[in-house]
């Protein structure tokens, strides 16, 4: 039951990073690949009905782990809390980033709120990194469950580090890198013409780089916490999930070197699950891991709900996420191809990119 | 009350106060354009569609701004009162969750759909759309506030290890009695709201005498439909509530009437400043006997006063209470006049040329919004010092490492970042109301800027 649950949550923040991935991806590229208005209107548009839906796996999964896991959310929740306002502020500004800029025909207007939309997701990227470095590296948790991080100290990896240090920067980066070349695919996937050249040039200009990151903080995270190999010594099958990490990096190169839009973006999918897979088969049994005393690890044998509450949740979880999917599946395919060029494709809801006949 | 404590209730405060101005616009619109997509269907008439399109453009601002301000809520139980969620997960975690999974989920998916999909579907499919959408917006509604039902009336749960809080049925929580009642007075209000705003645009149209057609079909379904919930506001849900406080909150009730000693025959009080040190209330204006009969029936019933209660367990603020009980009551009833006379008006056919009322009712656009707010203000004010209703007090739930350095500094940070949505969206809405309900043509679809063309 609490694996079922562990695994439940992890399916949701890994669904989430996989599709708001790619909104945060189209975001950070619209900087620097879109010149014209035309252009940047068309990436946006590329994620425009869906990036709402996308968010909901945040907020779904955040229910999702108060309702499971009450005392990882409050001590988490509580100990990240100047990083996650920033998180929530800067999910405003790329919400009404998106959602405004047709609202109006200006250029200042319009420069605005793009660059509202992309240096959110920018530095949104980089936090989600910083955040998952944090977990893995673990934090100065008290004796009474709780801990608050400020958000530097000395930039060291520490019993009392910061939310930022050489680590944690490291994992953002590796964030950074890997969400806008999952955006780089989805733009080529779903555009064409000039923007989808352009994404596939910074695919491949990114592609070198998330392989020598993904070494890099795969032996920085082997060097701070040698213990999240035991689960993997325990069960060597576990073995598998770096292989098919590896993978999926080869199929990427693959697949966009012979032009193949949906399977280089499926590859960087498949990337990004198994990197989290990868980190939570780390981590487990634990949710947060003390850097002072082992005894205080938060884990799913001390933070989890009651089994009554767990088992009928099982239920109705399991109900709601099935219809939900099928919305995703109804919405993916109502708004599948490519977006073709100004009133003809699709837009974002309370901007006008819309199509409409009279 | 510690400086701690003090930010985190202002920050929760502020945060879901403005965004709650969001929330009950959109749940007030969607059923009106529902209604309006029915009309279409019915009549074949365009001027139903362009009007339903109008909304739809208010709505989607409206609906932005409230998912952009609707996330922090949910993460807030987690970073500002971390003691709280620790303990009640097991139980509130739950109709949380339920409202992710099975409305916002729904609510995204459709709304796209709903307002790109127009030409990319049949018409009764895009009726659909509109009315997946307003389910959606109505089943958050229910399961947040279901949520906030069980903090004020604890059902459906036993104590678990550790003093947290884990439930015992499902059902028992999903229909606990009191949640029922709030959701119907609730969503009863954000109608008013809904049709308030509706009637006032059409009111605005006529004074402007512009978009006079679709004018009056806003008047007409604003009115309409304004006229039946602002009654239902009052009785049965408005009623129902208050009978429902009597017995499970008494001492909230003694607040919101600034009643301080216990009286048979108790009088309501219209108007006054309760001064809580000295315990009476200044300047009142009262209305003999009637608290006794609304609450009991009985002109005569004992209505118990705060002095029943020992002073630790009254609200923390009993004159915002009773202030903010007082405006949503006063209000209440000057919009069922207001709606009354307009509905009475529009029988006779009188109501377009009647420019004393248009007035009036334009005049009312913000006030339901108050009333609202000040209806939740109430609400939750009333139901200190507890953050669980008689078992949890609200200074053991904040987060206690979290200082109030840290929250102000945030709460700081959310007065900035809302005035600047609060001006753009006012902005925005100004737009599509001065632009008004017309057909776009094919150029301004090109243009992809409809709504600046004007």
């Amino acid at each position: 039951m609490l694996l079922t649950w562990f695994l439940l949550v992890a399916i949701m923040i890994t669904a989430y990073v996989v599709l708001d991935g790619f909104d945060l991806g189209a975001g950070i590229l619209h900087l620097f690949i879109a010149r014209t208005d035309e252009e940047r209107r068309t990436m946006i548009r590329t994620i425009g009905p869906v990036w709402d839906g996308n968010e909901v796996w945040l907020l779904a999964g955040g229910g999702t782990l108060y309702f499971a896991f009450p005392l990882l959310y409050a001590s988490g929740f509580s100990g990240f809390y100047l990083p996650l306002m920033i998180v929530l502020w800067l999910l405003i500004f790329r919400g009404i980033g998106v959602e405004l800029r047709m609202h109006l025909d200006t250029p200042v207007w319009r420069g605005l709120f793009d660059g509202s939309f992309g240096l959110a997701s920018l530095l949104l990227a980089i936090f989600y990194g910083a955040a998952l470095g944090n977990v893995l590296r673990g934090v100065p948790i008290g004796k009474d469950g709780y801990f608050f991080l400020p958000l530097w100290t000395n930039w060291r990896v520490g019993p009392q580090p910061g939310i930022l240090d050489w680590y944690t920067v490291l994992s953002g980066a590796v964030a950074l890198f890997a969400l806008g070349l999952h955006g780089a695919y989805y733009v080529a996937l779903k555009t064409s013409g000039e923007i989808n050249a352009r994404a596939k040039r910074a695919a491949r200009t990114l592609w070198p780089v998330i392989v020598a990151l993904t070494g890099a903080s795969l032996a920085a995270t082997l060097y701070i916490r040698p213990d999240l190999l035991d689960n993997y010594k325990r069960w060597p099958v576990l073995y598998i999930i770096p292989a098919v990490v590896a993978g999926s990096l080869f199929s990427m190169w693959r697949a966009s070197s012979r032009g193949q839009e949906r399977g280089a973006f499926l590859s960087s999918c498949v990337y990004l699950i198994f990197m989290l897979v990868g980190a939570a088969a780390g981590v487990y049994p634990n949710l947060l891991t003390s850097t002072t005393d082992p005894t205080r690890n938060i884990t799913v044998y001390n933070a989890h709900t009651g089994s009554y509450a767990l088992s009928v949740g099982l239920i109705w979880w399991s109900l709601g996420m099935a219809i939900a999917v099928g919305y995703f599946v109804f919405v993916y395919r109502m708004f599948r191809g490519k977006v073709t060029a100004a009133g003809h494709g699709y837009g974002s809801y309370s901007g006008s990119g819309r199509n409409r006949q009279g | 009350m510690d400086d701690a404590l003090m930010m985190h209730r202002l920050q929760f405060a502020f945060t879901v106060t403005f965004h709650y101005l969001f929330p009950q616009l959109t749940m007030g619109l969607a059923p009106l354009i529902v209604i309006l997509k029915t009309m279409y269907l019915r009549t074949n008439n365009p001027l139903y569609n362009r009007a339903a399109r109008f909304w739809a453009k208010v709505f989607g601002i409206s609906f932005l701004m409230g998912v952009v301000t609707g996330i922090p809520m949910e993460f807030q139980f987690g970073t500002n009162w971390a003691q709280f969620s620790r303990l009640t997960g097991g139980v509130i975690g739950q109709p949380l969750v339920m409202e992710g999974v099975f409305s916002f989920f729904l609510e995204s998916a459709f709304l796209g759909l709903f307002l790109f999909g127009e030409e990319r579907l049949s018409k009764i499919a895009h009726w659909w759309t509109a009315f997946a959408v307003f389910a959606g917006s109505w089943l958050s509604g229910f399961f947040i506030i279901m949520t906030d039902a069980w903090m004020q009336h604890p059902v459906a749960f036993q104590l678990g290890a550790n003093g947290s809080f884990q439930v015992t049925s499902f059902w028992g929580l999903l229909l606990n009695p009191w949640g029922l009642i709030q959701y119907s007075h609730n969503m009863c209000g954000a109608l008013i709201t809904g049709t308030f705003v509706m009637s006032a645009v059409g009111a605005y149209y006529l004074l402007e005498d512009k978009f006079v057609e679709e004018g009056r079909a806003f008047l007409r379904i604003g009115v309409i439909v304004g006229i039946i919930a602002c009654c239902i506001q009052i009785f049965p849900t408005g009623d129902l509530h208050g009978k429902m406080m009597g017995k499970y909150q008494p001492v909230t009730v003694a607040a919101m009437e600034g009643l301080f000693k216990t009286e048979s025959g108790a009088p309501m009080v219209i108007l006054g400043q309760p001064d809580a040190e000295s315990e009476k209330i200044d300047n009142p204006l009262v209305a003999n006997k009637v608290l006794s009969y609304l609450l009991y029936g009985t002109t005569t019933a004992t209505v118990k006063g705060l002095n029943e209660f020992p002073k630790n367990d009254w609200p923390t603020n009993i004159p915002l209470v009773f202030y903010t009980y007082h405006i949503m009551v006063g209000l209440g009833t000057i919009f069922v006049a207001v709606m009354a006379v307009s509905a009475f008006l529009l029988w006779r056919g009188l109501l377009y040329k009647s420019r004393w009322m248009l007035w009036i009712i334009l005049c009312c656009l913000p006030f339901p919004h108050i009333a609202n707010t000040a209806g939740w203000i109430t609400a939750e004010t009333g139901r200190q010092p507890w953050i669980v209703y008689g078992l949890m007090r609200t200074a053991a739930g904040y987060s206690k490492d979290v200082h109030a350095g840290n929250s102000l500094f945030t709460l700081i940070g959310f007065m900035g970042l809302y005035t600047i949505l609060a001006i753009l969206f006012l902005f925005l809405v100004y737009r599509v109301i001065a632009h008004g309900p017309v057909e776009e043509t094919a150029a301004e679809i090109e243009s992809g800027t409809p709504i600046t063309a004007a």
